[in-house]
């Protein structure tokens, strides 16, 4: 490609189960210098823990082989580097994986960097406070399934200076991702705080992936998206600024304008001058969001503050058993039996089965999300009920589906379609340590 | 004459969650009825209406050159996406619903009664 004057980065994923056709193209047809899966959330992370627990060669995300499968061969011959947190609990494994599929794929010369130091279990003790609620490890009353620090692009930018062509992460806060790449590229320094905010920014715009470019935007009569069904991930231009365009392939679906991009830069925000990472406390209060044509809207003029002394923690707990059952009603005085249902429910898991854990009733359709009071004059003709607990004991999650299931013949008239499941639930805390306990560490696998 | 539509008229939104606290971004689609939203859909009227839902601190923050304000509400998702019964753990219909509360306006020219692209 002839000389670049900006930074192109992808994105591949926006959470640990997004599409993977928008990734593909995006690496076919994108020119990228850079694509970032981004698949950890807290709740997937302590889920990894689990899985690494049960058996030690996992703790990665589920979709890791399919995606470097499908994608691997393609950034190889379009000379795209590819960074993702896919390790989640198990970065090691997850980049022997990788080599594995490198190797059976025939993808020689390939450089594979697996970044660990996340994973902060021996720092927590029984006293460690925790935050949101205010506690320490003890007073849960539970067993931690994991600890990670969020690291930053310090944690990154080695591998990146070793020419890794893969890099697989844990825990790496998520605008990191991005910005550490782009850091790297531009040569930013690590206390170039307005560059970093500008350059967090993108991270923070595209780490959603779709949520950018259309998705999670359509309104139906007030928001039109074209051919959301095909909906394409994003791209972000980045110049040496920090400013950047944000856009997308043509003959995507989806859309990029100044509301998508507005709607992304607020997302999960709290207030806009302080967003804490890692590396910068970014400021997006004075962002100017302009539209340079169609599908192209420019985000400039972020700045940054120094970074935080302390490095956020997540703290994950066995939070037992989440149990769900459902049945429907319909047709005249469905909401009516419904209600009875649900009455009957609430009175026998308590009285019946000795559990006096709260138990939510909802019916579907009419009040469920948020126990809003519905209108007498509905007529409403087709309502489910649904009940949850969540409990330690699993005796007292299927004692729920029992009584949801017993309704089918002791319940109101007319009741079916019952279905029922208990999961196993997880809980997390945030505590923080101080940066110098965390070490990031690279090691780096060749194929 | 005073008029009443409903938000979602002038405005789009999107929520986000952090653990029990859920955030809510409102832009209106034109500069010209940010003023609507400075003045109606403040903190206040927000704990007003949902005070049942949202049991702690609703903070706001403006963000003028977007024609925008941030909605920051806590201990508003029963616990969080971990802990809440909720079908919608993580609160992500919490946009619409402030979408739907209720702004007059006044005077009598309506604002444009198709704000699609």
């Amino acid at each position: 490609m002839s000389q670049k004057r900006t930074f192109r980065v992808g994105t591949g994923a926006g959470f640990s189960s997004d599409r993977l056709d928008p990734a593909i193209d995006l690496v076919k047809r994108g020119q990228l210098d850079t694509i970032i899966f981004e698949c950890v959330g807290e709740r997937t992370l302590a889920f990894g823990h689990r899985d690494r627990a049960a058996d030690p060669g996992l703790g990665y995300n589920a979709l890791l082989e399919t995606r470097l499968r499908a994608l691997l061969p393609l950034c190889q011959a379009h000379g795209t580097r590819l960074i993702t947190n896919m390790g989640v609990a198990n970065p090691d494994a997850a980049a022997q994986l990788a080599v594995r599929i490198a190797q059976e794929l025939g993808l020689n010369g390939l450089r594979i960097a697996a970044v660990t130091g996340d994973d902060v279990r021996t720092l927590i003790h029984d006293e460690s406070p925790l935050h949101e609620p205010s506690c320490t490890v003890a007073e849960t009353g539970r067993s931690i399934l994991g600890a990670n620090a969020y690291l930053g692009t310090d944690a990154i930018i080695p591998a990146l200076e070793e020419d890794a062509h893969v890099v697989i992460t844990g825990r790496v806060a998520d605008p990191s991702l991005f910005l550490a790449p782009i850091q790297h590229h531009f040569n930013w320094a690590a206390n170039d705080w307005t560059r970093l905010g500008a350059g967090t920014l993108v991270g923070h715009l595209m780490e959603c992936a779709a949520q950018v470019s259309g998705g999670y935007f359509a309104d139906p009569g007030y928001k039109s998206v074209p051919n959301l069904a095909y909906v394409g991930f994003p791209i972000a231009e980045v110049c040496a600024d920090g400013s950047a365009v944000i856009t997308k392939l043509t003959d995507t679906g989806g859309l990029v304008s100044t509301q998508t991009v507005k709607e992304q830069m607020l997302y999960e925000v709290h207030n806009p001058t302080a967003y804490l990472t890692p590396d910068v406390t970014a400021d997006f209060s004075t962002v100017n969001v302009s539209e340079v044509s169609a599908d192209r809207v420019q985000v400039s003029n972020a700045s940054g503050t120094a970074r935080p002394d302390q490095l956020k923690v997540t703290v994950a707990f066995d939070g037992g058993y989440l149990a769900e059952a459902e049945v429907s009603y319909a047709g005249p005085g469905a909401a009516e039996r419904a209600t009875l249902a649900a009455d009957i429910v609430r009175d026998r898991i308590r009285k019946v089965h000795d559990v006096h854990l709260p138990c939510r009733t909802d019916l579907v359709g009419l009040n469920a999300i948020h126990e809003l009071e519905p209108s007498k004059d509905l007529d409403i003709r087709d309502v489910r009920l649904r009940a949850a607990l969540r409990c330690n004991d699993r005796k007292a999650a299927e004692a729920l589906l029992w009584e949801v299931e017993a309704l089918l013949c002791c319940g109101p008239a007319g009741g079916g379609g019952y279905r029922g499941r208990i999961e196993p639930s997880v809980l997390t805390y945030s505590t923080f340590v101080k940066r110098d306990q965390v070490t990031p560490k690279i090691e780096i696998l060749s194929v | 004459m005073t008029r009443i539509i409903e938000l979602r008229q002038i405005a789009h939104a999107r929520a986000g969650d952090k653990g029990n606290r859920s955030n809510v971004s409102v832009f209106t689609y034109k500069p010209e009825d940010f003023p609507l939203i400075l003045t109606q859909v403040t903190a206040e009227r927000v704990k007003l209406h949902f005070g049942h839902l949202l049991l702690g601190e609703i903070q706001r923050f403006v963000l003028p050159q977007l024609h925008g304000i941030n909605l920051v509400m806590d201990e508003a998702l029963g616990g969080g996406v971990n802990e809440s019964l909720n079908l919608d753990s993580h609160g992500k219909s919490w946009s619409f619903l402030i979408l739907s509360l209720s702004i007059e306006l006044d005077g009598e020219a309506p604002p444009s009664s198709n704000y699609d692209n």
